[in-house]
């Protein structure tokens, strides 16, 4: 089974069925890593994933893309292995190595067969690409090269424009506002020295969080974590990010671009995952624009009116406030009226709040939905990584249908005000109406 | 949301004989295929249905009908009111959305075990009781508009690809995009609608399937409960395109804003007829895999990290669908190098595998990563019930799935050698190829751009 059953008092509103969470078990690994361990046999396969608070908002101003490129040549060469042994190695036993990088975490992850030929293999080549890598100067050129030209093609996408756009004038000097990936300039200058430097001080098995789903016993589990992480470099913690600024001035920026519909961000600095307000602010946004079709935006610019095809309003929930962002794109002529009318939505929706009905749908849904959340092995693994990294508390998919069910009307719209002023965002439109085009540097 | 897809790639992973989960089938009176696989690891449930009419089944004037239909299936029925479908499956903590492509149309929802019954009635009600009004087709056509604006218009890889197709298909009608031309949506009525959904929304043109952790028995049960009592209807025959032999290579330019140029060669290829004993389609899968199916494999290897002429490189083939097949190699260059010399390196690619074959090692290799891929498909429900639809809904049938896992394995070197000689031929390739345009003297990059306060 993948589950163990746990019963949960049915609540007044909501009737929750028999919910199941997963048994999660933790410890700390000699060489001091956290690790979260789901034990499971259905399927003869194993996932790991270790992850480190090493993402791009580590990186500094003027070397920024170091963070990235360190995370992206890990396993493109490590001691006693080429990239393409590294490659061969895993396509040769099927296995899946790959890895997710975000302004938080650098992450690596591996899924494997859980046989012991397959399975030690692909962990001796993870362990050493985490442990040994060698950034290869050859390769860090040819990869900056194409991280280059990525750069390069993501400034002729309106899409990626308006997103560089977005994170700078929410974020301004903080960190958060650099891009993943770098910018051209500083990427060009970055050498295997910075890898090296970044790799030593962020890469701190103290820092490390593996998480571990699958067909192992404890005992596998416990020797696998300790081999990913007892080799990483020991440092220092390193001194902790600059706050965020979570008052930003209003701003409205349109940027010319030839493509026939505007993109437009709409956001501010929102919350942090450990934010005691996440669970009204999260309900309350999926009543807003991040419950799909049922949504008060969907509503409002797709359903009645037919203006974008897709319009959302999400939390980014990070270490420090994430970014609260609601984007639609649509065809240039109407970019003003749609813009006024996601406005318009917002704006109410702080004013008023959601109404009794719509907090019960929405309630209905996410509680109604749990099970999905953790119908498979790599969710679960997901959910253990940012239970881990994020430090929620180890009863926190236990807890989640309960802290959903507790959310008021009234927490909501509280919790809103105090985190979401209309009057004080940030406005991006790229592909901007030709006949607003005048209106550029006019404060809206 | 309501995505339509281009075409899904079955990937190289195909089933396993001895799969685990245990999938049934019964066929309703009316014609209802039912297709239940029982798979109890989490209590949830996936509910498709998938009707066997994609956008290949258009005629000209009308092209994208078949995914406005697809926007239109969520605007209710004589009982159940516009925008109403969507809130009882969100009440019942459940995800739904809906799928569009050349060949079939799909529609599914995800729920805890326990909302099945209310998932059929609902998908049961609007296989036959739509409710299409010229006020909703109206809206709707327009979100179908931002879409293809969204997806294609402002896209340069996805224009490039829709113009590549109508360079490939002279008479078949993958050469029509599957969300239509724009020109074709603006002109598009209720009407069209309306005919589209009588001619093809039937029991006995659909499958339904079913994962999760059910019981087949109850399964059947239900679905003649709630579908059973739908009349199956007169089909019209499904026409079959049989695109004139290309007689020599054609090469087109598509000019749209991007910083990169990207070449795409692509050629006609055989599809999976005759599962048992066709080989030609399980060596091309095997191909594609020494191609590009892992980090080693050799256009990453060769183009990407060695003679480092292409920033990204691909190759792609689809064994199974209604109509004829492509098999398409791709790569942007790196900086400095031209479309030109990729289109050398490519060729350098297709003459080294044809004079040399590939190694046993290589083989080895595509082969391991087709057992994993079926283990791993084991931890997706929906994934797994995809494969079945989709097999259904272009003429096989899902017990085909562990014969051609089988088939996969028993391929040779020499038979991928063989079928590369074959298939990689100038006389049925097109190339095209993305010439990349400035944003017309605009600012690229938001520094210059003034920024209000």
């Amino acid at each position: 089974m993948l589950v163990k059953s746990l019963l949960i008092a049915a609540s007044c509103c909501v009737a929750a069925a028999a919910l199941a969470t997963p048994n999660i078990q933790h410890w700390q690994s000699a060489s001091g890593a956290k690790v979260l361990f789901v034990e499971n046999h259905d399927i003869p396969m194993l996932d790991v994933s270790v992850s480190l608070p090493a993402g791009s908002s580590f990186d500094a101003a003027d070397k920024s893309g170091v963070a990235g490129l360190t995370h992206h040549l890990l396993d493109l060469g490590a001691e006693g292995l080429s990239e393409d042994d590294i490659a061969r190695g895993m396509a040769d036993i099927g296995a899946q190595f790959g890895g997710s990088f975000d302004p938080d975490r650098a992450s690596m992850s591996l899924r494997t067969l859980s046989n012991a030929a397959e399975r030690d293999k692909a962990l001796d080549i993870m362990a050493r690409v985490l442990q040994r890598p060698l950034f290869p100067e050859a390769i860090l050129a040819r990869e900056k090269a194409r991280v280059i030209a990525a750069l390069k093609e993501a400034e002729t996408k309106p899409e990626s424009i308006a997103d560089k756009a977005f994170q700078k004038a929410v974020y301004g000097a903080h960190p958060y506002a650099l891009p993943v990936s770098g910018e051209i300039a500083s990427v060009e200058k970055i050498t295997v020295q910075d890898l090296s430097n970044f790799y030593r001080a962020h890469y701190r098995a103290g820092g490390a969080v593996v998480a571990i789903m699958g067909d192992v016993t404890r005992a596998q589990a416990e020797a696998i974590a300790q081999q990913l992480t007892e080799k990483l470099p020991s440092a220092d913690a390193p001194t902790a990010l600059p706050g965020v600024a979570m008052h930003i001035p209003a701003s409205e920026q349109r940027i010319a671009h030839p493509a026939s519909q505007s993109h437009i961000l709409v956001g501010a600095p929102g919350m942090a995952r450990n934010d005691p307000d996440y669970f009204p602010l999260y309900v309350g946004n999926h009543i807003l624009g991040g419950g799909g079709f049922v949504s008060r935006l969907m509503n409002e610019v797709r359903e009645k009116r037919g203006l974008a095809y897709s319009v959302y309003s999400y939390f980014m929930p990070l270490k420090q406030p994430g970014a609260f962002q609601l984007g639609l794109q649509t065809k240039k002529e109407q970019a003003d009226e749609a813009l006024q009318l996601v406005r318009n939505t917002l704006a109410e929706f702080i004013t008023k709040g959601p109404t009794e009905k719509e907090l019960l749908a929405a309630k209905q849904n996410i509680i109604g939905g749990f099970p999905l959340r953790i119908d498979s092995n790599r969710k679960i693994l997901d959910y253990l990584s940012i239970i881990g990294f994020y430090n929620l508390p180890l009863t926190y998919l236990d807890d989640f249908t309960r802290r959903v069910e507790q959310v008021n009307v009234a927490q909501i719209r509280d919790a809103f005000a105090r985190h979401i002023n209309p009057q004080a965002m940030a406005t991006v439109i790229v592909g901007a109406p030709p006949a607003s085009a005048d209106k550029n540097g006019a404060a809206k | 949301m309501k995505a339509y897809l281009f075409c899904i790639a079955l990937l190289l992973g195909v089933a396993q004989p001895a799969a685990q989960a245990e999938v049934f089938e019964r066929t309703l009176a009316n014609g209802l295929k039912v297709i239940v696989k029982e798979d109890r690891r989490a209590p949830v449930v996936v509910q498709q249905i998938w009707y066997k009419a994609g956008s290949m089944d258009e005629r000209t004037g009308v092209t994208g009908i078949a995914h406005v239909l697809e926007h239109l299936m969520f605007k209710g029925t004589h009982t159940v009111p516009a925008g109403e479908f969507s809130k009882r499956i969100s009440a019942a903590g459940g995800r739904e959305n809906a799928f569009t492509s050349y060949d079939y149309t799909a529609y599914f929802q995800q729920l805890h075990k326990s909302k099945l019954p209310l998932a059929m009635e609902l998908e049961a009600d609007r296989m036959r009781n739509l409710n299409l009004t010229a006020a909703d087709f109206a809206k709707e056509i327009k979100v179908v508009m931002e879409e293809r604006r969204l997806r294609t218009d402002d896209e340069a890889h996805g224009l490039l690809n829709e113009k590549m197709m109508a360079t490939i298909y002279q008479q078949h009608p993958y050469q029509h995009p599957v969300i239509g031309w724009m020109n074709d949506l603006e002109s598009l009525t209720v009407g069209d609608a309306q005919a589209w959904y009588r001619r093809w929304y039937a029991p006995n043109n659909a499958t339904l399937v079913i994962a999760g952790d059910v019981k087949a028995d109850e399964v059947f049960a239900l679905a003649q409960r709630h579908y059973g009592a739908i009349p199956r209807r007169a089909l019209p025959p499904q026409r079959v395109f049989i695109e004139p032999k290309q007689a020599g290579i054609k090469r087109m330019v598509v000019k749209a804003p991007a910083e990169l140029p990207h070449l795409v060669m692509s050629y006609h290829a055989p599809t999976l007829q005759d599962p048992a004993q066709d080989w030609k389609p399980y060596a091309l899968q095997i191909l594609a895999g020494v191609l590009d199916g892992n980090e080693s494999a050799r256009l990453n290897k060769h183009l990407v990290r060695e003679q480092q002429v292409a920033s990204g490189a691909g190759a792609g083939y689809d064994a199974t669908s209604r109509g004829p097949s492509l098999f398409t190699l791709e790569a942007t260059p790196s900086e400095g190098r031209t479309v030109d010399e990729v289109e050398a390196a490519l060729r350098g690619e297709i003459a080294r595998l044809v004079k040399d074959g590939v190694s046993v090692e290589e083989l080895q290799r595509v082969k391991a990563q087709v057992v994993a891929g079926e283990v791993y498909k084991r931890d997706s429900l929906f994934y797994q019930a995809m494969q079945i639809g989709q097999m259904e809904s272009i003429g096989l049938t899902h017990r085909a799935i562990p014969v051609m896992l089988e088939k996969l394995q028993a391929v040779t070197a020499e038979q991928v050698r063989q079928v590369a000689e074959e298939t990689l031929q100038d006389d049925s390739l097109t190339v095209a190829v993305l010439d990349p345009q400035p944003l017309s003297g605009k600012p690229k990059a938001p520094q210059g751009v003034s920024h209000a306060r």
